[in-house]
């Protein structure tokens, strides 16, 4: 299936806290678009940022050319954030009244939360904030649905599966079961089908 | 079947250090080594996995300059080789690198190393860049993912041809980035080693391999270089894009080349400016540099870190100022671009517009007001050890024993995820005061420890992880234990080299390959150079405690505290809780228990939060790995813990 894109390049970010999937979501998500024809480009570090940070990936989509891996301040397309606040870390630097945003609701507070130093924003905060900046927005529990599959770890599938529903990105289950065939265990993939199953729903 | 062995033709999604692993095998490869560092690591962990199909032999050597050691002996029989490391690993090889390229070599071999501009995961922004100008080996930079693959296959047939190394330098935003990659050919036959030496000693193809008799091997390196610099003259890698007469040049390399083009396209500066991509930035290519600086007389280099690319671009017209005419440069000798931290799309449209007197047009300012006022609800995201990290339990451990000693004792810090504890002294319980290259913690303790001569008598501890011992700490321990330096040595053994991906080091009894090999016992060695060694598992704060205690209260020589658990985040480990946690919260005495919040605000594990409205202690159990220690830190017992298996 090739659709064609919304705008050259879309501008995707991932972002998370490190552990939650963040660069297994970005991939699968890569690989799918890749396989639809087109250009991806992936921007993303691992290593020390990833313990216990905030962790982002770019993806930049294009029927041209490769681009930069960092997408510039204020032009993300879309976003997808597997923590709230992380949705608006990364708002604040790369949003545009264009963006969209579709993040989890289940929060991972940060260590100075939990001693007292910061204050972590009520959920009407952060809703009102995604209204202000964002031209839609989607806060899911993706966690919570993942937990009830067994692994609170396919929160990044279900997010995927809700993502999917959106029709902002051309892709679909179709795209993602062929996806995941390449390197998953028939095991594995079905429980990976029930998890975007699950966030397609949440749509 | 492994996506780096696609057929031909096919374009597949690569990311910078798979696409330079393919390139290798695309030049026929026999040989790979390496020390794991990000972000390098991918290129042999990769290149480990296709190695039975491909009939490769790859290994992760104890250091960098071993890697290179074992690689070259593979060039000098002739095989394809290759040796990988991040940027500081070039320092470690570098005395070898520095005879290696006087002596010359055989089969073609390429250094790879793969540099972290702005230190995203790394405690120096080390260069590399002038180790070749320094040693006198060309250097190649590819500036996209096709290129990746492409100038790797490119790289061994250069080094083949003027029969000496060549470095192939990537950055952090080119290893960890992926995109788009055509994949060529693979080769169907491997090579036979063949190792000649019974030839003059200054046949350097026949004769034995050595870097003397030195000046006239240095005049034949010199020769090799500028046979590098011909074929660097007319590489299809170097090439302009712009319009036949720019008003300004950008001179550029690496992924330093994508923030450019994106710049132009983003200040609609494409008629106006024109870009010099150089993937051979040493030596530079003369001839070629001369025909684009006449075009105009503003130059504007793009790279990160040093000036490197500036300043020898700069001596170049120089030499041909009579043919060129006198220029103006921008980069980051006049400040244009800064001279630290990596760049980005925004910090070359900032110094480009600034040049070229265009304004970017961004977000309107009523979008901007509002982001100012939302970005001050966000909370800083500090980084901490991971949920059931061992490093949390061993470091709380060691804070007991030295506030229990009370003499005011510290640490000496190395490599590894437990770095942290130095880079954020908070996670550490403000316990290790340094850190700097890998192995260098046991040297200072080394040297701490002689100071009590001149009035610094305190406890001297340090700490290594158990790759990093095997990496560069054994000579500074047998240091320590010679000159009779009174340390408390303590190795944070997680059974891998956790920080990068957990690559098999000598104390595993398994290989890069998969295969079985013999395991160096850390203790042993210790046990072997004189020191009294103890080993504890760092979950048992009370055992691990009074075993410091004890070694603090000795004093006069080395000892060794050896704390094996493995990492949370192990394949073994992973998602398999040991115990569920719970707050009893009829136990819990919040504020008023007179423990200062000890767990939540002490501990600072991220799976034990604080309920705000209840106002106790509760465990988060989607992040709780269920290492069980926070159970031994409540001094009321309000941290339960129940076995996993036993629950269901």
């Amino acid at each position: 299936m090739k659709m064609s894109l919304a705008k050259e390049p879309v501008n995707i970010i991932i972002t998370g806290v490190g552990g939650q999937g963040n660069v297994l979501a970005s991939r699968v998500l890569a690989g799918m678009l890749v396989s639809a024809g087109y250009f991806v480009t992936i921007g993303e570090t691992f290593g020390m940022s990833q313990r216990g940070g905030s962790v982002m990936s770019h993806l930049r989509i294009s029927s041209k050319s490769a681009l930069s891996p960092q997408i510039p301040q204020g032009k993300a397309d879309i976003i997808i954030a597997l923590e709230p606040v992380e949705a608006l870390r990364v708002l604040v630097r790369y949003g545009n009244p264009a963006v969209a945003v579709l993040s989890n609701s289940r929060v991972v507070y940060p260590i100075g939360v939990i001693t007292g130093d910061f204050v972590y924003p009520s959920l009407d905060e952060i809703e009102s904030a995604l209204e202000k900046l964002t031209a839609h927005s989607w806060l899911i529990d993706a966690t919570d649905a993942a937990v009830e599959l067994g692994n609170p770890v396919l929160g990044n599938i279900v997010m995927i599966g809700a993502l999917a529903n959106t029709a902002m990105l051309p892709f679909d289950r179709h795209s993602f079961e062929r996806e995941i065939t390449k390197d998953m265990s028939a095991d594995k993939r079905k429980l990976n089908l029930v998890a975007f199953d699950a966030g397609a729903k949440m749509i | 079947m492994s996506k780096l062995l696609s057929p031909a033709k096919t374009e597949v999604l690569f990311m910078g250090n798979e696409a330079i692993a393919r390139g290798a095998l695309e030049a026929g490869l026999s040989v790979a080594t390496g020390y794991p560092g990000t972000p390098s690591s991918e290129v042999i962990e990769t290149l480990a996995a296709v190695a039975k199909e491909r009939k490769l032999y790859v290994e992760w050597s104890t250091n960098e300059k071993v890697a290179l050691e074992v690689a070259a002996a593979a060039s000098f029989a002739g095989l394809r080789s290759m040796c990988v490391m991040k940027q500081n690993g070039v320092n470690v090889a570098s005395d070898f690198l520095l005879h290696l390229t006087a002596s010359g070599t055989r089969g073609g071999i390429v250094l790879v190393t793969c540099e972290d501009p702005g230190a995203l995961s790394s405690v120096n922004e080390g260069e590399s860049r002038y180790f070749a100008r320094m040693l006198e080996i060309p250097l190649l930079e590819p500036a996209n993912f096709q290129e990746a693959k492409d100038l790797t296959k490119w790289a061994f047939e250069l080094s083949e041809k003027i029969r000496n190394v060549v470095i192939l330098r990537s950055v952090t935003r080119m290893s960890h980035a992926s995109g788009n990659v055509i994949c060529g050919k693979l080769p169907d036959k491997s090579r036979i080693a063949r190792f000649v030496y019974d030839g003059l000693i200054t046949d350097p193809l026949r004769g034995p391999v050595i870097s003397t008799p030195v000046v006239a091997k240095h005049t034949l390196q010199q020769k090799k270089l500028e046979k590098a610099q011909k074929v660097f003259e007319d590489s299809p890698y170097n090439s302009y894009s712009g319009p036949k007469h720019p008003e300004l040049l950008i001179i550029t390399s690496s992924v330093c080349y994508l923030y450019s083009r994106e710049a132009i396209s983003m200040l609609g500066l494409q008629k106006r400016v024109g870009i010099l991509k150089l993937d051979c930035t040493w030596p530079l290519p003369t001839k070629l540099l001369k025909k684009y600086l006449r075009l105009t007389d503003k130059i504007m280099i793009v790279e990160e870190v040093l000036p490197f690319l500036e300043e020898n671009v700069k001596i170049v017209a120089v030499g041909m100022l009579k043919e060129i005419g006198i220029k103006i440069f921008y980069g980051k000798m006049d400040g244009t671009l800064p001279s630290v931290g990596e760049l980005n799309p925004d910090l070359v449209v900032y110094a480009l517009g600034k040049i070229m007197k265009v304004k970017y047009k961004s977000l309107t300012e009523s979008y901007t007001k509002e982001i100012k006022k939302i970005a001050r609800l966000i909370p800083e995201r500090e980084l901490t050890f991971c949920p059931g990290c061992p490093h949390r339990a061993s470091f709380w451990s060691i804070n007991n024993a030295l506030q229990l000693d009370g003499r005011g004792g510290f640490v000496c810090g190395d490599i590894g995820c437990y770095a942290m504890a130095a880079l954020f002294p908070a996670i550490g319980f403000n316990t290790v005061c340094t850190l700097h290259s890998m192995g260098s913690g046991t040297g200072l303790a080394s040297g701490f420890a002689k100071l009590s001569a001149f009035g610094l008598d305190k406890p001297i501890l340090a700490v290594c992880g158990d790759s990093t011992f095997y990496h560069a700490v054994i000579p500074a321990l047998i240091n320590a234990q010679h000159n009779r330096a009174d340390i408390t040595f303590i190795v944070l053994d997680n059974a891998g080299t956790a920080m990068t991906g957990f690559q098999p080091h000598p104390g595993l009894a398994v290989s890069a390959m998969g295969e079985s090999v013999p395991d160096v016992d850390i203790a042993e060695i210790c046990s072997a150079i004189g020191a009294k060694v103890v080993i504890s598992d760092p979950f048992d704060l009370e055992g691990t405690s009074k075993i410091l205690t004890s070694f603090l209260a000795e004093s006069g020589s080395l000892k060794v505290l050896i704390l094996r658990q493995i990492c949370a985040l192990s394949p073994e480990k992973k998602g398999k809780k040991k115990y569920l946690m719970q707050v009893k919260e009829e136990l819990c005495l919040g504020e008023n228990c007179g423990c200062n919040r000890l767990c939540t605000r002490i501990f600072r594990c991220p799976a034990l939060t604080w309920d705000r409205i209840k106002k106790k202690a509760a465990v988060d159990e989607v992040i709780c790995a269920g290492c069980g220690v926070c159970y031994s830190i409540c001094p009321q017992k309000a941290i339960m813990r129940t076995e996993a298996e036993a629950a269901g």
